[in-house]
């Protein structure tokens, strides 16, 4: 079962990848297929996903653990709005209200959160680590923050050079970090590719 | 010109593994690492549990890459975790994802010969949107007696509320993101951040065998190539030459 899994998984990289470097007609047809088929099956995923998520929460129940109120409010909010889209469809009116009127605005005040979340890692970090680069990081994101802001006597004269001197480290900076990224992203896909990793069917 | 610096890559990892398998290489000290190590032995010594985000790293996508460095990085630490009382539990915010760190959580247990010990419900998927993944992550760092968190894959800013509540709960925060927003964040909420390639290394610091020691290599030498690619070009732009 393990060679069965590996050799699916290699053969259907080598083809996406090749289809990918050359596009022929045979290739991009069978890349397109497969494409369609890891859809499906990650449609399928979330489902299963879902379904786990339900189960741990039941388990919390269960035991009566911590905080076991929060997983009875998930499960019978998941399945009440899961039954309206199935009777419904997604477009109806009740999970526009449900999108609108619960998710958006739970994340809009997640986001607000994350705001005071950031500034208060950023005063914590020299408390975390006193070191030179936490010192020229959180300066440089201070002045960063100054300069761009709107002040009441109009733009800080020298404000378009300082930004201009930022970007040059700032752009080299994060180049140099994607370009490692990239490289490292292709090394693990390689081992994926030649089987070497394999975290599927359980090897 | 992609195929090229792929089959070099290729050649490389192959003849590099090979070496290594021979002779294991010597790895530079990294902080993050250290403290993961110390991480694991305090959670099966205590009692505790590790707690691994893998992120919201998409597999059809580019971001799959740093999902599936964090998963190499999980099949170690679920075989030296197996023989805690309490298993780790690892979350995500992808379907795909979530199925494959299950499979990846059972591979390991199996390997340590503890088998018995997996629970279908330690890999699971919090949340499908980065908000939701992050609200629905927040309550196993707090509710689950974790003293270490492995935050490791693809996330946005959302990642900062992560951080947050592994500082709130006073247990030890090891992050790394292929996303530079994130990786900004970490920077400043962790203490002993992993920047930038780092996160591919994670493997290797923990024993995954010699390909990931290998990997490391290859990195070195392809970010030497493209340093003198680089160099070379802007050197012929300044002569005049154009290409």
């Amino acid at each position: 079962m393990r060679y069965l899994t590996a050799a699916i998984a290699i053969a259907s990289g080598l083809i996406v990848l090749v289809g990918y470097l050359y596009p022929l007609d045979v290739l991009l047809q069978l890349r397109g297929l497969l494409t369609n088929w890891a859809v499906i099956v990650a449609a399928m995923a979330v489902l299963v996903g879902v379904t786990n998520l339900i189960l741990v929460h039941l388990d919390k129940i269960r035991n009566g653990e911590k905080n076991s109120i929060y997983g009875v409010l998930l499960i019978v909010s998941l399945l009440f709005t899961f039954g309206v889209g199935l009777f419904f469809g997604p477009n109806s009116q009740f999970i526009r209200i449900a999108i609108d009127a619960i998710i958006v605005r739970v994340e809009a005040s997640l986001m607000a959160i994350l705001a005071v979340t950031l500034v208060y890692a950023s005063i914590r970090l020299l408390r975390r680590r006193t070191d030179m680069m936490s010192v020229i990081f959180l300066v440089i994101a201070i002045l960063s923050l100054i300069v761009a802001m709107p002040t009441p006597i109009g733009p800080i004269p020298g404000d378009f050079l300082f930004l201009q001197f930022l970007h040059m480290f700032s752009d080299g900076g994060a180049r140099g970090l994607l370009i490692g990224i990239a490289l490292g992203a292709l090394l693990t896909s390689l081992r994926v590719l030649f089987g070497i990793d394999r975290p599927y069917g359980g090897n | 010109m992609a195929l090229v610096l792929v089959a070099i890559a290729a050649l490389l990892l192959v003849a590099f593994t090979f070496l290594r398998r021979r002779s294991p290489g010597v790895l530079r000290r990294i902080n993050a690492f250290e403290r993961l190590t110390q991480a694991i032995g305090l959670a099966v010594e205590n009692g505790t549990r590790l707690h691994i985000s893998l992120g919201r790293g998409n597999l059809f996508t580019a971001r799959g890459g740093s999902a599936f460095a964090a998963l190499a990085m999980l099949r170690q630490l679920a075989e030296r975790t197996s023989v805690s009382d309490r298993p780790p539990i690892v979350t995500s915010g992808d379907a795909s994802l979530s199925i494959l760190s299950q499979d990846t959580l059972q591979a390991g247990y199996k390997a340590a010969g503890a088998e018995e010990q997996y629970r279908a419900s330690t890999g699971r998927l919090t949340g499908l949107t980065p908000f939701s993944y992050a609200a629905g992550t927040i309550p196993v760092t707090r509710d689950e007696n974790v003293s270490a968190n492995v935050i490791l894959g693809d996330f946005g800013a959302e990642v900062a509320l992560l951080a947050e509540s592994a500082d709130r709960e006073n247990t030890d925060l090891i992050g790394a993101s292929d996303n530079l927003s994130a990786q900004s964040v970490l920077y400043a909420a962790a203490q002993d951040p992993l920047i930038g390639e780092e996160l591919f290394a994670s493997g290797a610091y923990v024993g995954a065998g010699p390909s990931h020691e290998a990997s490391l290599q290859v990195q070195d030498v392809l970010r030497w190539l493209i340093i003198v690619a680089i160099l070379a070009g802007a050197f012929l732009r300044m002569v005049g030459v154009s290409f």
